[in-house]
């Protein structure tokens, strides 16, 4: 994988020559001219905020509140901004049979209070998953953590129901962050790069420079104020008007805005977020395979590519898979619009003519403007859609996956093991498509518990090709996460995890003022 | 006329009126609540599910929903909550897991504080104006100030809203585009950022309000009494201030007190596009995550002020007008 590879011919142009600069150089590090600075405060806009807003990393729901996790507290392991798993709060993360996994701390690292990190705090904090008073968002993941017990005063033993060779990605979540032992709930008091100051829900989070962070010299900006702009034309204009000094989730069009602007730039983060059309394997007429195919062929990925996203997209190939992904299989050949093919499906299932209603709403991004575009091109071929907009208020609770055809958005998962298990596997409850493939199945567990790099991506290349065969989901495109910030905010490379580099840019970004 | 006599016998002549309207006001508030509960009860999911969101189980669920008490009947619920608002707790919020007052003494005062200065700023604006045009009728000042108000009453709010943003914040640079409302900001930091809301809503609410004071004054200049005044040599100025006022203040006041109450729970739009921390927006944040004790408290909040204007505006009129206390 290049360093290079999340940058567009467009997003380059977009982000001038400050941001260009710094992709000759990844990391914006080791160059004379560009060695950050400490000091700098900032205010960073966001898409959400709510009542519901958490200090608690296990119930981190949004963008906003892993944000604001990655700012008060450390994980075990780290996503770097080269793409692999480094080591954080653990100064080693071994396993022999990836069941029984040994963690040994780093030894003298502080919790904002002044009490030092040992074993107590790291079993407290994978422990606490499973208690359902937390209501912590990844208790299905946590299951797999049989025992976890302390080791003496700086060593945890991690014992797995099966093996997992993930483990080193998985801890590196939001939701895994390191919380302090003895305290009722979780206060905003842990090892991370900067200090809670004023937690506000649904209106701001003020967090200021943690002078006894472990890592020496960072983080470099003096404090940072996050709040939420929920409406995207305000948050634009907000970073315009040099109110806000980020905004995260921009829109396509408003890269019109922005770009010309001298002083703003955007980041351009390709990741594995897509919009697909669900249809439903266990009921007709969605069951028939050749609908499936039918529907497949009938969609012109480059249009939506340009037309929704200006470009800020990558062609997909339904499956799950983005191309920048490590695991990504190119040998699959690329399904295009092919009309014959499609209506030669139609005929074959015997549905020419049927009127077939199709759910869409704005909570799926994107899916009004693809379903208008593939009503279009469906009536050509013989398939008459009918599409329902629905209210994005409780659209995933009431019609996502509950009519034989919908749409749904699934955001990029850390581990090709988690998208799978959560969304492919034949009992998964997000098996948007029901679709029901033992093999899948098997080669899950297989590539779960392998060691082996290249048999994994082998693994995973035929998962995603049962995927592109038989599962029920038409993936027209993988969805660039557009971020702008004022281009004196340096050190911002994307990270394909999730905007604002993985919601973690607090610790590498500085101010050159 | 006695002076000091005439108030006593017209705030007792009010009284039993006042008396009875708080009465007919508690009614309602007890059938809007009733109505809120009802309707947000037929909205899809519950907060336990909305706090959970889509990875839950239906495990975690059940328990959450045990844990906020949303497993009991609707009815059993309501009364529970009517008995607690009825000694003056309106209960926890479910998902913010904090008591109701808290939340909204939180964002209570910023709405109060925008309401508060745009009545200061729109109220006078719209007599000034509304009177201006009435004396003036039909000459070339009441025609443009009518211009004025129609086409500003006609524009949308979220229209106002953006152009301001785009001409004072984006490319003047000169106020901030969004309302940062907080504690440890100053009094002109907090003047600076409300100064773009406030001119929002002055605009939408200020037109309604003067064009029914233009009506109000205007209907009252063609009184014959208007007229005998003129014969008796009164001067114009004392003639509209002392003999008009009085008789057309109750349209206006009426006017103006349903314009006012629209600016705390109206002001969802303004309080979206400047990210203003306000009522309306916590309101619509409680309907969207299911929070019922929350949503109810600011139903309640919002049906209580719209009342009490009604109230005040009735009060004045009479007050203001001897002919209304007689009957």
């Amino acid at each position: 994988m290049s360093a290079d590879w999340p940058f567009t011919r467009r997003g380059l142009l977009g982000t001038g020559i400050a941001s260009a600069g710094m992709l000759a150089l990844p990391g914006g590090k080791s160059d004379a001219l560009a060695v950050p600075k400490r000091g700098g405060s900032i205010r960073v806009a966001m898409a959400a905020s709510s009542t519901n807003d958490a200090i608690d990393p296990a119930k981190g729901a949004i963008a906003t509140d892993y944000m604001r996790h990655f700012c008060l507290y450390s994980g075990l392991t780290r996503m770097e901004t080269d793409l692999k798993v480094k080591l954080d709060l653990a100064e080693r993360l071994e396993s022999a049979d990836r069941i029984t996994w040994h963690i040994a701390l780093r030894k003298g690292v502080q919790f904002h209070d002044g009490a030092e990190l040992t074993s107590a705090d790291v079993v407290h904090s994978l422990r606490r998953h499973d208690d359902p008073k937390i209501g912590s968002k990844v208790a299905g993941i946590a299951e797999q953590f049989a025992e976890v017990r302390p080791d003496g005063r700086y060593g945890v033993v991690l014992r797995l129901t099966g093996a997992n060779a993930d483990i080193p990605a998985l801890l590196s979540q939001a939701h895994f962050l390191i919380v302090r032992e003895g305290e009722a709930k979780p206060t905003g008091n842990g090892t991370g790069p900067y200090r809670l100051a004023d937690f506000k829900p649904s209106v701001r989070t003020v967090v200021t420079r943690n002078p006894n962070y472990y890592v020496p010299g960072k983080p470099y900006l003096e404090r940072i104020e996050i709040i939420a702009i929920p409406d995207e034309v305000s948050r634009v204009n907000a970073l315009l008007a040099g109110d806000v000094h980020a905004a995260i989730a921009i829109s396509p069009l408003s890269t019109r805005r922005i770009e010309p602007r001298p002083g703003y730039s955007v980041m351009t983060t390709g990741s594995g977020l897509f919009t697909d059309l669900v249809m439903q394997l266990d009921r007709l007429p969605t069951g028939n395979p050749d609908f499936v195919k039918a529907i497949q062929y009938a969609i012109d990925r480059p249009l939506i590519k340009r037309a929704l996203y200006r470009g800020y997209a990558t062609i997909a190939n339904d499956h799950p898979i983005p191309p920048s992904h490590r695991y990504f299989n190119p040998d699959i050949p690329q399904r295009t619009l092919d009309l014959d093919r499609a209506r030669w499906h139609v005929r074959r299932s015997g549905l020419t003519g049927v009127r077939l209603p199709v759910y869409c709403s704005t909570a799926a991004p994107g899916s009004v403007d693809m379903a208008s575009v593939l009503q279009e091109y469906a009536s050509r071929v013989g398939l008459e859609l009918a599409i329902n907009r629905m209210p994005a208020d409780g659209y995933y609770a009431t019609h996502w996956m509950k009519h034989p055809m919908t749409f749904g958005n699934t955001s990029p998962r850390p581990t090709a093991d988690m998208l799978f298990t959560q969304f492919f596997r034949s009992d998964a409850s997000w098996n948007e498509s029901k679709w029901n493939n033992p093999r899948f199945d098997q080669l899950l567990i297989e590539a779960r518990g392998e060691a082996d790099e290249s048999r994994r991506k082998e693994l995973y290349g035929e998962m995603q090709r049962l995927i592109h065969d038989h599962c029920g989901l038409a993936i027209p495109v993988f969805i660039n996460m557009l971020d702008a910030h004022d281009s004196r905010l340096k050190g911002m490379t994307a990270l394909p995890f999730g905007g604002m580099m993985g919601y973690r840019f607090a610790e590498y970004a500085w101010w050159d003022a | 006329m006695s002076a000091p006599a005439a108030p006593r016998s017209a705030i007792a002549g009010v009284m039993p009126m006042i008396l009875k309207r708080i009465g007919v006001a508690l009614l309602t508030l007890l059938l809007v609540s009733a109505v809120v509960f009802t309707i947000s009860g037929l909205l899809p999911g519950d907060a336990a599910q909305e706090t959970l969101g889509q990875s839950a189980t239906p495990e975690q669920v059940a328990a959450l929903r045990h844990e906020m008490g949303l497993d009991r009947p609707a009815a059993t619920r309501y009364v529970e909550w009517l008995s607690d608002i009825v000694q003056g707790d309106p209960g926890r919020s479910l998902v913010a897991n904090m008591p109701v007052k808290e939340v909204i003494a939180g964002r209570l005062p910023n709405s109060l504080m925008l309401a508060g200065i745009t009545a200061l700023v729109s109220v006078p604006l719209a007599l000034l104006i509304g009177i201006t045009a009435a004396i003036n009728r039909g000459g070339l000042l009441d025609r443009g100030l009518s211009l004025m108000t129609l086409s500003l009453v006609a524009v949308p709010e979220f229209l106002i809203a953006t152009l301001a943003v785009l001409v004072f914040s984006v490319t003047l640079l000169w106020l901030p585009s969004i309302a940062l409302v907080s504690s440890d900001a100053t009094w002109s930091q907090t003047l600076r950022s409300t100064a773009l809301p406030v001119l929002t809503l002055t605009i939408s609410v200020m037109a309604q309000m003067a064009r029914m004071t233009r009506a109000a004054v205007a209907d009252q200049l063609d009184r014959p009494y208007v007229e005998m005044a003129h014969l008796k040599g009164v001067p114009f100025r004392r003639i509209v201030l002392y003999h008009v006022m009085p008789n057309a203040i109750g349209p206006m006041i009426n006017a103006i007190a349903l314009s006012l109450s629209h600016l705390l729970g109206g002001a969802i739009i303004v309080e979206t596009i400047f990210n203003f921390p306000g009522l309306a927006s916590l309101m619509v944040n409680a309907v969207t995550s299911r929070d019922m004790p929350l949503l109810q408290a600011c139903a309640m909040i919002f049906c209580t002020a719209y009342l009490l204007l009604m109230l005040v505006a009735d009060v004045v009129a009479i007050l203001a007008n001897p002919r209304l206390r007689a009957q």
